[in-house]
């Protein structure tokens, strides 16, 4: 292979550092308009009455939008289609969108919001998981068969019963996950245009255009043949762009009621407003296991703050369970989730999404059960391992499986044997591991047609073209589909044009969301371009007087893999194969093989593959202070293989980054519902004097169903490194802190507990094994 | 987030700012916000106008006056920085790295070196207190209820108290406190000088102590003879961008390892710099053993009442006074290389 495995830079790399990329605020039309949006500022209240009039005569002001004028509810899951693009009767959370004012220029939309006059109701606001399933009679949304329980699950799978009566020590824990928000660098922004002959086009900062395409003509209730959705440049996403929201509806109705052009951009603020991030998850987690460590029976209790509407809750809440089976062998698995509304900005996918949470958890109790049994956790893992090629007790086909070997290179570059017991009092080392989807085994809406599909063209120059409709939020999915196709067709990836993301010319994609787009959209590209590649051999074979088995393609020529001698430029092959079968194009596309168990929620959590991740952390905790210094992760991730290892690389850093800030500093947290730092000043996104030096290494178990053996590398790496910090800290202060983020009073807290009950521990585990 | 309507001028001289400070002077019966403001760096009066914490008429900007810029050293007269000198210079200067690091040390932690390209001194002793509740957007004052500060009568953070509670959060002033440096000002009735300590005090809604239509020229430092030695530790949830939520300034002139002088001055934990004067006392006259300095640290720790409106709780805050004035001040015992090393 010439390019796959080579660390090339990312084909837009020049134009990002530049400035000269074109992300949706830059996008500038003549005529233009600009629309503000005007949120509740209540988490919980009756609209009695809204009464735009005043804004509308407002010099300058084109047009006010409110729920009246887009009634249709909508939702990223057919199934719970919960929200309107502005509020109708009432508000849920602070934030929510109520109406847009559409004028001539930023400045007047924003002082006509003030002349909106709303009369609120204000209504009792529930904040908190507690809360929520305190008060049933409370109904935020009144369409819930039960309280404000937005969705319930329950699971079982193997003998639950017989597995914990063969267990010889049983844990139970309770641990909670904070809510962390994803902060892209770029706001949400949107423009809309309508063109003469009536079609919309909706240029949207989105990691989903086809989800968007689909629901923004839905509510809008136009042919999804007349809306254009394009994708420009998208300054990041993490989950938090995975939906339509107010302001795209907002700017296709202006643009087709007044045949110009409008713009939105989210101010931050509004952006944490928008959220859909990762949510609380509050968890009772027991794990019965034999003397020796090996997994009897684990049964996982999930409750989710949801905020105010459905978002992806319901996948989110079946995720809370479904991959805690995927990394060791699990004989027998219970669980119960459930995922409540409060009066919050809404909770949805963030990197990880939903498997985040239950493997900090785990990974924590899993330690908790190491020291009880006097095991080393890194060992104890290995011995414990799911083997690859296997299925999951709750039906989920492994295949290509490089957990041992993640934890084999981060047990050697972190000097885990020599060092974990000879660090000081207030350093310590901690590990865990993990695993993710490659990419979900089911798309958003249910139905049997492909999840990613790509059209490549040759023309007569030899440029080649490529055609999908993934997105590209910065993490080179586009670098990906021209690294593919230049492979196939041997010519250089700058050689490949790429135009993405473009619901009227590209074929679907499904969106950059769950780690598929690699996988997915990389076995799509393979098969098109060998397609192409095929037709290209059979008019070099001819012209070479040569079997077209010996032939070969890298460099712009095909040659004879014998003689090397003998060869055609990629430029003559394509002319010669265009004159023998017409103007060269092919297409590829990709489905998921069927996948999984046959009960209610079997969908989620399949997946053609799964990544496997290792990390070591090193903390060093302030005896005084208590502050909490994360000195180094080391971090091993297996990719299947690396098509390009600088991009993998990048994602395995970004990941850790993401999740030291998710388990030391960051808190998406409220006031009587009112967000309490919505900047990024006060949200404490870590910045680079904070981040710890990061070892990121890669592990190729070359899966067989992956393009090139590929597996995906942009989430999976995320969840190992909050639980292995997590233990780290118990290393190094010998006190547990359950919850997230791990703070310099939690931990003063927990040395508290830890000095009133000094023995607690080994008294527990005496305890528990002898009274097996 | 866009900022309100508003009219700029740039002065060409302190005379003409002053004039048209003047000319927006507030009156008796005059709308309060139709006044003019100063702006130097413009880095925290732009923000604050966007959240509509500030809504004046006019604007001057300074940055077009010579006569606010410059750093000089004399050995009588001692070190002269113009108001206007950017934050940046303060970090790089030579003679303020070897005289006074712990002041080089404090513009080096300030926010980001962009903002410290923008920033200047004086915008820096300036600056506006800060707290959870007030530095926010109108959307967010209105959501709630507003605060204190702004637009009610009711601190958020201490609803029983008697005033508000916003945080002094400039990294400067605390060193320049413990240097005992002077201020200057111009005014249209003419100059007049202050310590920087008179420049505050415990009114968090009007936190720097200019008269009105006075504008700060330039701080004086005196001459340090001798063995002096100077620190500054500051705390923040991250190592950038962040404004100090506890933070020690500390400066002594030793006498064969006897203490002959001592300022302390702790920083973001009130509504002005706090000094120390107990403290001070105790480590007067003598040889700083492990023991005093936890003595000094306590009484730190003791004079320190942070309340909940930043980053960090207040528990956190404490102990970190605590723990950074022993670090201060083992830092200056360590002797005099070790302390001027801070500022490299």
């Amino acid at each position: 292979m010439r390019v796959i495995g080579q660390s090339i830079p990312k084909i837009d790399s020049y134009t990002k550092v530049t400035g000269a990329a074109k992300y949706a605020d830059d996008l500038s039309l003549p005529r233009m308009a600009y629309g503000r949006i005007l949120r509740s500022p209540h988490p919980h209240a009756l609209i009695r009455r809204l009464d735009v009039t005043r804004a509308r005569a407002y010099p300058g002001v084109l047009d006010v939008i409110t729920g009246a004028d887009l009634p249709h509810t909508y939702g990223i899951m057919p199934t719970t289609q919960d929200e309107t693009p502005f509020a109708l009767e009432k508000a849920r959370y602070v934030g929510e969108p109520i109406a847009a004012v559409c004028a001539v220029d930023e400045e007047t939309a924003e002082e006509a919001l003030a002349l909106i006059e709303v009369e609120y109701e204000p209504l009792p606001a529930l904040t908190s998981i507690e809360e929520a399933l305190a008060h049933p009679e409370q109904r935020i949304h009144e369409e819930t068969a039960r309280g404000n329980i937005m969705k319930e699950v329950h699971l079982e799978f193997g003998d639950m019963e017989a597995g914990f009566a063969a267990a010889d020590l049983i844990r139970d824990d309770i641990y909670f996950f904070e809510g962390t928000t994803h902060a892209p660098m770029e706001e949400h922004a949107c423009v809309a245009d309508c063109h003469a002959d009536g079609k919309i086009t909706l240029w949207t900062s989105t990691q989903t255009p086809h989800y968007v395409h689909r629901e923004v003509a839905k509510v809008l209730g136009i042919p999804l043949s007349r809306l254009r959705v394009i994708v420009p440049p998208v300054g990041g996403g993490f989950g938090g762009k995975c939906e339509p929201f107010a302001h795209d509806f907002a700017a296709c109705l202006f643009a087709l009621r007044h045949g110009r052009p409008i713009k939105f951009t989210l101010s931050r603020e509004e952006v944490f407003y928008c959220h859909r991030g990762r949510h609380p998850v509050k968890m009772l987690l027991k794990t019965g296991v034999r003397s020796d460590g090996s997994i009897t029976a684990v049964h996982l209790q999930t409750f989710l703050d949801g905020g105010a509407y459905a978002s992806y809750g319901l996948a989110t809440v079946y995720y809370t369970g479904a991959l805690l089976t995927v990394t060791y062998k699990v004989p027998a698995y219970k669980f119960d989730g459930m995922r409540l509304y409060t009066n919050k900005p809404p909770c949805g996918p963030k990197r990880g999404h939903g498997s985040t949470q239950p493997r900090y958890a785990f990974e924590c109790q899993l330690d908790k059960i190491a020291e009880q049994l006097g095991l080393d956790p890194a060992e104890y893992r290995q011995r414990i391992a799911i083997e690859p090629y296997s299925e999951t007790v709750n039906g989920l086909r492994v295949t290509s499986c490089g957990l041992r070997e993640c934890v084999d290179k981060v047990v050697v570059a972190s000097g885990w044997q020599e060092r974990r017991q000879r660090l000081p009092v207030g350093s310590g080392l901690g590990i865990a591991i993990s695993s993710y989807v490659t990419g979900a085994g089911k798309a958003i809406y249910w139905n049997d047609m492909p999840h990613s599909g790509v059209i490549v063209t040759i023309d007569r120059g030899g440029g080649v073209a490529a055609l999908c409709g993934s997105s590209d939020i910065g993490q080179g999915s586009d670098t990906l589909l021209a690294t593919v196709v230049a492979e196939e067709l041997g010519v250089e990836p700058l050689d490949v044009h790429v135009l993405t993301g473009d619901t009227s010319l590209t074929p679907v994609d499904l969106g950059s969301y769950s780690s598929r787009v690699t996988f997915m959209m990389g076995n799509a590209a393979r098969e098109a371009a060998g397609k192409l590649r095929a037709l290209l051999f059979e008019a070099a074979s001819a012209s070479l007087e040569t079997r077209a088995e010996r032939l070969i393609a890298a460099d712009r020529w095909i040659s004879d893999a014998d003689d090397p001698a003998r060869r055609i430029s990629f430029v003559e092959a394509a002319q010669r194969a265009e004159a023998a079968h017409g103007t060269l194009s092919a297409v590829g596309s990709y489905k998921p093989p069927r996948l999984g168990g046959k009960f209610k929620g079997a969908g989620v959590g399949v997946s053609p593959a799964y990544s496997y991740t290792a990390c070591v952390a090193e903390v060093r905790v302030d005896p005084e202070t208590y502050d909490l210094k994360v000195e180094r992760l080391w971090v091993a991730h297996d990719c299947g293989r690396a098509l390009n290892p600088v991009l993998v690389e990048g994602q395995i850093e970004g990941s850790a980054y993401m999740g030291f800030g998710e388990a030391v500093l960051e808190e998406q947290v409220f006031r009587k519902g009112l967000h309490k730092i919505p900047s990024l000043l006060e949200y404490k996104l870590p910045t680079i004097y904070d981040t710890p030096e990061i070892t990121a290494m890669s592990v190729e178990t070359i899966d067989r169903e992956g393009p090139y053996g590929a597996k995906e590398a942009g989430e999976g790496p995320l969840n190992p490194i909050i639980p292995a910090i997590a233990n780290a800290v118990y290393a190094a202060i010998h006190a547990r802190v359950d919850s997230t983020p791990i703070t310099p009073d939690k931990i003063q807290r927990a040395l508290r507990e830890a000095a009133r009950a000094p023995s607690a521990t080994s008294e527990h585990r005496a305890g528990k094994v002898a009274s097996r | 987030m866009r900022l309100p309507k508003f009219e700029y001028r740039a002065a060409r001289s302190v005379e003409e700012a002053l004039a048209w400070l003047d000319e927006y002077a507030p009156a008796v019966g005059k709308d309060p916000e139709a006044r003019a403001m100063l702006m130097a760096g413009g880095t925290d009066i732009l923000p604050n106008m966007k959240q509509r914490l500030f809504t004046p008429k006019l604007v001057i900007g300074l940055r077009t006056v010579a006569a606010l810029r410059g750093i000089s050293y004399d050995a009588q007269r001692g070190l002269r920085i113009g108001a206007g000198v950017r934050l940046s210079e303060i970090e790089a200067s030579p003679i303020i790295r070897l005289r006074y690091p712990a002041l080089a040390e404090a513009a080096s932690t300030i926010s980001t070196p962009q903002l410290r390209q923008m920033g200047t001194i004086g915008g820096n002793l300036c600056l506006d207190t800060r707290c959870n509740y007030y530095n926010q957007s109108e959307f967010w004052r209105g959501a709630r209820e507003f605060c204190l500060k702004k637009g009610s009568e009711i601190c958020r953070v201490a609803p029983n108290g008697t005033g508000c509670y916003a945080v002094s959060s400039c990294d400067t002033a605390p060193t320049l406190i413990t240097f005992g440096a002077t201020a200057r000002m111009a005014a249209r009735d003419g100059e007049r000088e202050t310590p920087v300590a008179a420049l505050y005090d415990d009114d968090g809604i009007h936190p720097v102590k200019l008269h009105d239509g006075a504008l700060l020229t330039e701080i004086t430092l005196p001459p340090l003879e001798g063995d002096w030695r100077s620190t500054y530790v500051k705390y923040r949830v991250r190592g950038a961008f962040d404004f100090p939520i506890a933070s020690v300034a500390a400066v002594a002139r030793f006498e064969d390892d006897v203490c002959a002088e001592a300022r302390l001055t702790l920083q973001g934990v009130a509504t002005a710099p706090l000094p120390l004067p107990e403290a001070e006392a105790l480590l007067r006259g003598q040889r700083w053993t492990p023991e005093l300095i936890e003595a000094a640290a306590e009484v730190a720790y003791r004079a320190a009442h942070p309340m909940d409106n930043t980053s960090g709780t207040i528990a956190l805050r404490k102990r970190i006074i605590r723990s950074y004035t022993r670090q201060a001040l083992a830092t200056l015992a360590a002797g005099p290389i070790a302390a001027g090393a801070q500022a490299s």
